[in-house]
This record gives C-alpha cells, structure tokens and sequence, in this order.
C-alpha cells in the first residue's frame, strides 16, 4: 500500500498490460512509479476535454470540441498542419508530444461547476488525462482550474472573459489564452470615444453575477477614464429571459448609451429587446442613442439577427483577420467543417497548440516544467499577433479586437467585422490589481 | 408617474405570456386531474413551428455569384429561396417577412396533433395514478422533448423577426400627454398582449357558452356523473387536451420575435408558469389569468432600480417570495377551490 | 443483529459488501479493452454513488415515509456544502468539523423552511419547498457572492486564516481535506492481471457514513416515529381524529431529511473543496427525486440504486464521444458501422440526457415501484418456476 495523491492510471494502462501474466496481483507503490500525475509512460498521451455539451452553450462547446479535434489531428501530423506552420515556435514535429500520439477524452461541463469538476475528475482519474482544456464560462473556468491545481495536472482555459480567472482566483497550474474585461474595456473606450463623443451619458445593464461584475466595472473605469457619465447601473438576474422591463426605463433616464454586460443567451435576449424597443432610432441630448455589447461572441450573435448591426463589441479573435496564422487556421477548419471557426474555437486550439509546444521545449509533461515553459513565453504566428504569457499571473497578452455588428453580411457567418487591432500595449495592466495568489506549481505525486 | 405606467405595461406583456402558459396547464388539470410538467415543452415547441415554418419557406437553391467570394476564397454560394422563384422576388420576401404569423396556421393543428397523441399516447395512462408519477412521467417526457429539438436546431437562439411592419414602437407617452419618448412601447409586444387577451377571452367564451364547454365544465366538476348520463367525456377530455397544446403553442409562435426561441426556454417558463398556477389556485381558470397579470406586474416593479437600490436582489426573487406570502396567507392560492391536489 | 430483524440486518449486510467491494464491482471490464469506457470504479465517481446515496436516503425519510414532496431539498444540500467549505476557509482542513457544521446548519434550514412550509400539504407545499431553494439559489448566486462566491463558487485560498492548520502546505499549496492526517484523495490501486482496482480513503470513508446513515434510516423504518409517519401519508384527517397532532412528526422527518441533505453536502465539500450555487438550483432538486423514484420510493434500498443508476447515465454516458463509437464498431463493414454508430450517437455523449429521459419514462410507466419493483418481478419468475403458485409480482412496496 503507498499514498499517491490521485491515480496514475496512464502508468497503469501500460504497466499493467506489460505485467500481466508476470506476478499476480501486484501491487503497485507509487514512488517508483511516476514523478507526477498520470506520467504518461505508453507511446501515447491523453488531454482531457471539458467543453459544455449539454445547456445553453452546447454550441459553443461544439465547435471548441472541432477546434481540439482539428488541433489534435494537426499535432500528430495529419491535415495541413493549421497553425503549426506560422507558429513562430518551431519545437512540434507533427509526431504529437515529444514523440507520444496524441490521444483526448471528452465530456460534458453542463456549464455547472458541479458537473464541470465531476467530469474533469473522471478525466484525471479514470482516463489518465494530463492537461484539462476547455470550458465556455468564468465559473467553470475557476472551478476546474482550481481542481488541476490540486490534482497537479495543468489547465488551459477555453473561453472565459472574467478577470477572476488570471486575477483573484488565479493558480500556478492554471493559463488562459483569451482575453478579460479588463483589456474589453480599455480596447473599447476609445474606439467609443472616438465615434460616440465624449460626453456621453452611459446607463448599464449588468448581468448579475461575478462575469458581470468585473466587466461592468471595467467598461465603467475605462469609459469614465474618457468623460463618459454613468448614469445608472442595474443588475439583471441570469434567468431572466425578458429584459424589457430593465430596458424600458432607460430612455427616462435620460441616458444615451446603453451598455448591456450580458453573454450568451442574456445577451441576445436584452439586445434583441433593446432594438424592440426601438432604442436605437431615439434621438437623445442631441445624440443617436447607441448599445454597446462589451464581450461579442459570434456564434450567439447569431441568435440576434439583424439586431446586432451597427453594434460596437469587443473580441478575442475573429476569422477575418489576415495575418498568416488566422488564414492557415481558417483554412484548415473551413476546409474540414464547412464553415469558419468562432473565437472559442481558435482559443481553443491556440490553447493546445501552446501546451504541447511548452511540452516539446520542456522536454517533459511534468506540469512544473509546463508552467515554467509556458510563463513569460512570447511567440507569434498564432492569429493576435505578438503574444506574451505573462509569467505573474498567466495571462496571455496580445492585440485586442473592437468589433461592430456588420451592415451588409454576405453569408450567416459574416456578421461582425473588425473596426480596431487594439496594439497590446494599451490593453496591458499591472498583474497585482487584481488581488489573488498564483501559488506554486504542482504536480502532483 | 411615467415609470409606474411605463412598468404596468411591461407587467401586462409578460403578464399575458404567463397568464397565456398557465391557462393551458390549467385546463389540463382542472378536466383532466393531471399535473402536466410537459407543458413547457408545448410552448417551446409551439416556438419551433413559427422556427420551421420559417425555414420551410425559405428552403432555397443554391446559385454561385462568381463576382464575391466566401471565407476560403471560393465563390460564393448565394442562397435563394424557392418562394422567390414562385411568387416572384417582393411576394416572396414579403411572405417570408410575415413568417411568424402564417406560422399560427402552421401551428394550430401541428399542436393539436401532437396534444391529442400525448393524451392518447401517454397522458391516458396516467389518469389514476399518483400526481407526482404524473409530474415525472411528463417531466421525463419534456426533457426527451426538448433534446429533440436540441438535436434538429442545435442549442443557440435562434432569430425569428417579426414583420416589418411591426418593428418599432410606438409612443405612449405622447400619446397621452407626457413627454415624448417617455413610455415607448413595441408595437410587437402590443399584438401580443392584444393576442393574448383574445385567445384568453376565447378560452372562456367556448367554456362558458357552447354546449361543448358546458360538457366539459360538468366533467370538471364531476366526471363520474357526465360519464353515467351517458356522454363520452374521454374524447372531449382528449379534444381539451389538444386545445391547451395548442394554447401553448400558439402563446410560443407569438413570443418568438420579442425573444429567439431556443430549445430550453420551455424549461424556463416551466417552473414560473407552474407558481403563477398555483399562486392561482389549482385547477381555476380566473385565477390562472390573474395570477399570471399580477406576477407580471409585480415582477416588472421589482426590477426598477429605484426598488433594487433600496432591496439588493429583490428582482432576483420577487416572484417566490410573492408565491410563499400568497399561499401562507391564502392556503389554496387565489381563487383555488378546496381540496385540490393537497394530498 | 444491531437491533435489526433478520431481514433488515441481511439488506444492511448486502448493502455493506455492495458498499466494500464496489471497487470490484464497479470496474468489471479489464483496463485498456473497449468497454472499460463503462468501468465506474474511479474515486470520484464511486464517492458521488455515497453521496447521493445519502442524500436520496434522506429525501426517501420525508417523500417515501411521508407523501410530502419537496421540490426544494437541494437547497440543504448547497447550505451543507457552503457550511463546510467555510469551515475549511476557516478553521482547519479535518472533515469532522466540517461535516458536523454542515449538518448542524442544514438543520436549522429545514427547520425554519419546513416549518413555514408544512402549514400547507400536497401541490401547494411542493411548491413552497421549491421557492425557497429557487430563492437561495437565486440570491447565492448573485448578491450574496461575497458569502457564497457567486458564479464561481466558494473555493478555497491561499490566504485563508485556518485558525486550526496552515493556511498553506510547504510546498506553497493549499491543503487538502482530510481526517487526521489521513488525506481524502489518497488512493492505492491494485493490478490484478489487466485489471486496476482503485481504493480510495475518501471513498471509504464516504461509504462508511453511508452505511450509518443507512443504518439509520432502517432503525427510523421501524420505529414507532416511522409507523406514525406512514399514518400520514396514508390517511392525514383519520390521524387528526384520534386526536393526534401530525405537523410536529412532518416536521421532525424534514429536518431529519434535511439535515441527511446537509450531511451529503458536507461530504460532497470533504471530497471536493468547492461549494457552488448551481447546487441548489431546482434541477438538482428534481434530481433527487428522480433518484428515489428510479430506485423505489418508500423502499430502503431503492434510493440508493437509484441514485447510483443516475450519476452513473449522467458521468458515464456524457463521455462516450463518436470517435469512442467508431472504436466500438469499427469491427462492422463500413456503411453498418455508420449507421450504428448515427444511432448509438444520438443517445450518447452529447445527447444523454435523451436516454436519461427515455428511462425515466419507461421505469415509471412500466414500473411504477422503480428497480427494486424490477427486482422483485425478476426473483417472482424464478419462483414461478418452482411452484405453479401463480403469485403476480404486483408492487408491494419492498421494505
């Protein structure tokens, strides 16, 4: 009998079959077995996908799951290769990690931190995964990201936006690719500034929850910053499907902007309301009344039709970019599926682009090595441009998108189109304001 | 002043659609005895009639436009609706335009359909058996339902405008002497609660004065009685049953432009649509419709800032802490009859 | 045996060897092969069996001895596991303050909830049940996230004070929960050819308080509390003629029902140190009930298989993805494989909430007494063959 902090079933997958019919039983002890969890020992090397398959954002978790498919096929040398050949690091080979065949697991976060953590349990204990990846939510980020902590294995974050997940609630063996509401305010408060005048009188809806909350109050800063008013900020609760009677009120307000920190279904809910009301024809101080959404997400937007058009948003990634790596990674996906990928996909597969690069140069799966790889590592070629991994919080830097609903779109896809490259520089802030402690890395056993 | 009617409008619009979802389940229960979790499921898929309907109408063949080109630098493939190749290009866009209401034809006999084989199919069985295995069989139901449809339409919202005609709003305030701009109102949210008054009154109508709902009034009250004298209240059960379907489904086709259907928003109503009929009171129409209005109006209230500043959270809650001081100060809700479902 | 009949001291003992072997049990198919994809016996799964387990047992004192059907037991269950992480935060990183926290104040939730919401029977205090945990739920996710952690949950930090431990491990990590120093997580596994067997502390220790509470709940049974519970549920107004005042008993069986909530929410804190809001939601209620019925209500056993049969559909089926369905049938010439594998698919991974709904349906419109009512049909048939005695499997509620 040993103590082992969770299991090392990879080791056992292969140990057991090359011992069996040697000594029966046999018990392993766990000292000799690995130096971390889930070491993987065979020719091949499992990554865990948590994505949301279940629930309201069942489609974005869909098309995160096609990303990793399509980053997994790339890594073991099949397809055109994607972004492996505009990547500026150059360590993958297309023969998967350090020689290992890439193989995934997935399962389903139900977009609950319950279901979420449940999932990526059985990944870690039953599956032998050695990196988590996915997820479309702030709350499920933080919760799984705070599991591979303990277990020792490491999480890449899929899409969350909160500044929570690289801030209060950040850990060492914990990254996120995509950006936060901290840089989505300060991208947009001047592309605001510069279209809507200074003197604005701005009226808030925020959802009510911790996502909420932060994004609030960096567009708030940020526009404030610029000499926009607030002129009120009202909290919506997350099961609310029909927001007219928050949006009613706004014009009597006097305010003639509205900011709607909503995602997902809230987002299309309150922005399809807004227009209803017909907001956007008012004429108020002498100024057209505009909306503005903090964080777009194409796929959702979707779900908003023609409402979205004119709209100023932000976002992380978008599939017009011309740079090499969005074009390869563009191409790649198009040609795979049939139809563009959505920035949950692309940070998605940047994501596990990135881990198992900082595999190759570390020349190990060893979640320490990992972090220290991944920490201040800067690279390009991956569709934002020159990219930094802050080392002091784990947060990715890179040039920030302000995009506006499209007027003319030629196909369902093309519905937003790029205003501003937000230059890194502008979106960047010092990593200690956000309260919260990285820790240590672990690695388990 | 202006607020306060401004939310009283706002109350009405959501008021109705409660009222609208709670009526149909208290038809159910008040002819047929049965708990219908499913019900939910009845809206939402009423939603994806006005969805379907839509899509069918803008089924299209493919023509290349060699002049632009798609996100892989091939040309692009332009969709055109076959409708535009039979009614000519403006017919066609109009009819496409007008989806949403054509769908209301589209939906009255698919509901009734699809009530009817669930009363036969299902429901039937489940006359004498316990309420709560009632709440779960059709609870079971309306998850395999809406993962259906998850399955066809995928999980995002899905837009369905309503015509052109009604987009905009229209200025209440002006018209009544405030300020301009003050009350705004959709015009669409204006047919719906029109829509809404009108199926209600219906409802009510076909109860009180044919001889159809006199049938089923009596077997409301006393179903073993009608049953002895002779008249075949099963199939006046199942046509009932296929009318609050198609309650449901009619109260989804007309939501769809104020908000996206998407496959969960059955769910969403459900447990709100059940408080509002019971805060009514089990198996009373009037109070399902009372019911429904007067959480709308409380619900819109409760989300004023002004309230929210003075109770943090109260919009979060407003509704259930509504239903718990009705029914400690009004066991049986508002209009609810004794006896009813409280064993 | 343990003041028992013979008949319950033998379903407490089946319950037990179910309990101790289930790593065994639970991972049948050797490592490696295609169907290990079933195997459930990993830690964190068998503990949720526990858990669940307890929590359904608890539910089943009020919904299955009672008739009162509470839409809201979930609420205890998330006010058991906030109690217990903020033990955790704060006083040490030991299971046995936490839990008894968690119990304690779970308790005093039920009572204050049971009592108001007791005052009414049938629809109407379901109905009250499931708008306080729609209210908790609702105001733990928003306004009181300074209390709850909001959308992200209560988690456990670096810099918490744990009067009685250390905020934070050597090594600069936060601790993990564990019983003197016995960690819960630690595991030792067992390679039986290409068999791995995994044994779990936390497990065990989960199961342990499983039996207890299945202890318990046998000894409340057939209690003459128990007896007096089923006059309720059976007939209210006869009992209110003799004379006897039911709300106190009603009430006693919520708050003890409540407080088994409160005791699965601790452990499910003691196993994973995160307490979220969505726990409380009125899903997660319905949940628990779909677990009783599943298994049997008003049967001892029945909660406990049901609940297992559930997290096991809802873990187990969820990651069950189109490339593990072309493994299966990739034996098959192409076009049949296919199609198998488009039909297998629309009732797995994404998709299993379709056959979760489907079983639900078919377990109550053809067994209204749920698997242990499946049971009993199975063993009657046997016995049929022995005796011409036609004896119909009819449901008696098993006991």
């Amino acid at each position: 009998m040993s103590k082992t902090n969770l299991t090392r079933r990879g080791v056992l997958k292969s140990g057991a079959v090359a011992g069996a019919g040697v000594a029966l039983p046999t018990i392993f002890t766990a000292s000799s077995a690995a130096a971390y969890t889930n070491e993987p020992t065979g020719g091949s090397v499992t990554l865990g996908f948590n994505v949301p398959q279940t629930g309201p954002y069942a489609d974005e978790g869909a098309d995160e799951l096609r990303a990793y498919e399509l980053a997994v096929e790339h890594l073991n040398g099949g397809g055109d290769g994607g972004m492996l050949n505009t990547f500026s690091s150059k360590a993958l080979q297309g023969n998967g990690i350090l020689g290992k065949k890439v193989e995934f697991v997935t399962g389903d976060t139900q977009t609950k931190s319950d279901a979420a953590r449940a999932s990526a349990k059985s990944m870690i204990e039953k599956d032998g995964a050695v990196m988590i990846t996915g997820g479309s939510s702030s709350g499920v980020a933080v919760a799984v990201q705070a599991l591979c902590q303990e277990a020792g294995v490491i999480f890449m974050a899929g899409l969350t936006h909160s500044n929570d997940t690289t801030g209060k609630d950040k850990r060492s063996n914990g990254f996120r690719h995509f950006f936060n509401s901290y840089m989505s305010g300060a991208a947009l408060a001047p592309i605001l500034a510069n279209n809507y005048g200074k003197d604005r009188k701005a009226y808030h809806l925020t959802a009510d929850y911790n996502w909420g909350y932060t994004t609030e109050e960096a567009v708030r800063t940020s526009t404030e910053a610029m000499g926009w008013e607030t002129v009120a900020a009202v909290k919506t609760p997350l099961t609310q499907t029909d927001f007219s009677s928050y949006i009613a009120p706004v014009l009597q307000s006097g305010a003639d902007v509205l900011v709607l920190n909503h995602y997902g279904g809230n987002m299309v809910n309150s922005l399809t309301n807004a227009v209803q009301f017909g907001l956007r024809e008012k004429q108020i101080n002498g100024h057209n009344f505009e909306i503005i959404v903090p964080l777009f997400s194409r796929l959702m937007a979707r779900g908003a039709g023609e409402n979205i058009k004119g709209i100023f948003g932000s976002a992380n990634w978008h599939w017009s970019l011309q740079d090499e790596g969005s074009k390869a990674f563009v191409k790649s996906f198009g040609t795979k599926y049939g139809f563009p990928p959505s920035q949950a996909a692309h940070t998605c597969y940047v994501q596990t682009l990135l881990y198992a690069d900082a595999c190759e140069r570390a020349g190990t799966f060893n979640p320490c090595g990992v972090v220290e790889a991944l920490e201040d590592f800067e690279f390009d070629g991956l569709g934002n441009g020159k990219t930094l991994y802050r080392g002091s919080d784990h947060q990715c830097f890179k040039d920030v998108l302000v995009v506006k609903g499209k007027e003319n779109p030629t196909s369902e896809f093309d519905l937003l189109e790029i205003v501003e490259v937000t230059p890194r520089g502008q979106v960047e802030y010092d990593a200690s304001i956000f309260g919260g402690e990285l820790g240590s890395c672990n690695a388990g056993a | 002043m202006d607020a306060i009617i401004l939310q009283i409008l706002n109350g009405l619009d959501k008021g109705s659609a409660y009222a609208l979802i709670a009526l149909g389940l208290t038809l159910i229960f008040g002819t047929l005895g049965v708990v219908n979790f499913a019900h939910g499921a009845l809206f939402m898929i009423g939603a994806f009639c006005a969805v379907t309907l839509n899509k069918l109408l803008t089924l299209s063949h493919v023509v290349i436009d060699e002049t632009k080109t798609d996100f892989l630098g091939n040309p692009l493939k332009v969709q055109v609706p076959y409708v535009n190749d039979i009614f000519g290009e403006a017919a066609g866009a109009a009819i496409i335009d007008w989806s949403v209401p054509l769908a209301i034809f589209f939906a009255i006999p698919v509901m009734i359909a699809i009530g009817v084989i669930m009363e036969r199919g299902l429901i039937k069985h489940f006359y004498k058996r316990p309420h709560a295995d009632q709440i779960l069989v059709t609870f079971g139901l309306a998850i395999v339902l809406q993962e259906i449809i998850k399955y066809f339409y995928g999980a995002n919202p899905i837009p369905t405008p309503a015509p052109d005609a009604f987009k905009g709003s229209f200025d209440f305030g002006a018209a009544i002497g405030f300020d301009a701009n003050t009350i705004i109102y959709p015009y669409w949210r204006l047919v719906y609660f029109g829509f809404a008054s009108l199926i209600i009154g219906a409802v009510f109508a076909f109860l009180q004065f044919t001889t159809f709902g006199m049938v089923v009034r009596a077997g409301m009250a006393d179903r073993e009685t009608v049953g002895l004298l002779g008249i075949n209240i099963d199939k006046r059960f199942t046509i009932m049953f296929g009318l609050a379907a198609a309650v449901a489904g009619l109260a989804g086709v007309m939501y769809t432009p104020i908000n996206s259907p998407n496959y969960h928003m059955g769910m969403d109503f459900l447990v709100l649509s059940f408080v509002v009929v019971v805060v009514g009171g089990m198996g009373s129409l009037p109070g399902a419709v009372l019911a429904g209005f007067l959480l709308g109006i409380l619900e819109s209230f409760a989300s004023m800032r002004e309230v929210i500043d003075i109770i943090p959270g109260i919009n979060q809650v407003i509704i259930y802490l509504v239903a718990v001081i009705i029914l400690l100060t009004r066991p049986r809700g508002l209009m609810g009859r004794k006896g009813v479902m409280e064993d | 045996m343990f003041g028992l009949e013979k008949k319950d001291a033998n379903l407490l003992l089946f319950v037990a060897a179910l309990a101790i072997f289930a790593p065994f049990i639970l991972n049948p198919f050797p490592e490696g092969s295609a169907m290990a994809q079933f195997n459930a016996g990993y830690p964190d799964l068998m503990q949720r069996f526990a858990i669940f387990g307890i929590f359904a047992i608890g539910f089943n004192i009020l919904f299955g001895l009672t008739g009162y059907l509470s839409f809201g037991h979930a609420a205890f269950l998330g006010v058991g596991s906030y109690a217990a992480v903020w033990m955790f935060k704060l006083l040490s990183m030991n299971v046995i303050p936490a839990i008894i926290l968690a119990v304690i104040i779970s308790g005093l939730f039920a009572l204050v909830i049971g009592y108001v919401s007791l005052r009414r029977s049938g629809i109407y205090f379901s109905i009250l049940t499931l708008a306080f945990a729609q209210m908790c739920f609702a105001l733990a996710y928003s306004v009181l996230t300074p209390i709850t952690g909001g959308e992200t949950g209560l988690q456990l930090a670096l810099d918490d004070p744990r009067i009685l431990g250390v905020s934070q491990t050597p090594e600069g990590n936060i601790p993990v929960p564990g019983l003197f120093g016995l960690e819960m997580r630690e595991s030792f596994e067992m390679a039986v050819g290409p068999w791995v067997f995994t044994f779990n502390i936390g497990y065990y220790f989960c199961a342990i308080i499983m039996l207890l509470s299945f202890y318990l709940a046998i000894r409340i049974f057939r209690s003459p509390f128990g007896m007096m519970l089923r006059a309720i549920k059976s007939n209210q107004q006869r009992l209110n003629y003799t004379g006897l005042n039911p709300r106190p008993y009603t009430l006693a069986a919520f708050v003890i029902s409540g407080m088994y909530a409160g005791l699965a929410g601790g452990l499910m804190a003691s196993m994973d140190p995160l307490a979220g809001a969505e726990r409380m939601q009125w899903t997660a209620s319905g949940e628990v009930v779909l677990m009783t019925i599943l298994g049997g209500v008003g049967t001892l056993i029945g909660p406990v298989l049901g609940a297992g049969l559930l997290k096991y559909m809802e873990n187990i089926l969820s990651k069950i993805n189109k490339g593990v369905l072309e493994g299966w049938f990739s034996f098959m010439p192409d076009g049949m494989s296919d199609t198998f594998v488009f039909l297998t698919n629309l009732f797995v991974g994404k998709q299993w909430h379709i056959t979760t709904g489907v079983i639900f349906m078919l377990v109550i419109i053809f067994l209204p007494g749920g698997l242990v009512e499946l049971g009993k049909r199975i063993s009657g048939m046997f016995r049929k063959k022995d005796d011409d005695n036609t004896k119909s499997a009819k449901a008696e509620p098993a006991e």
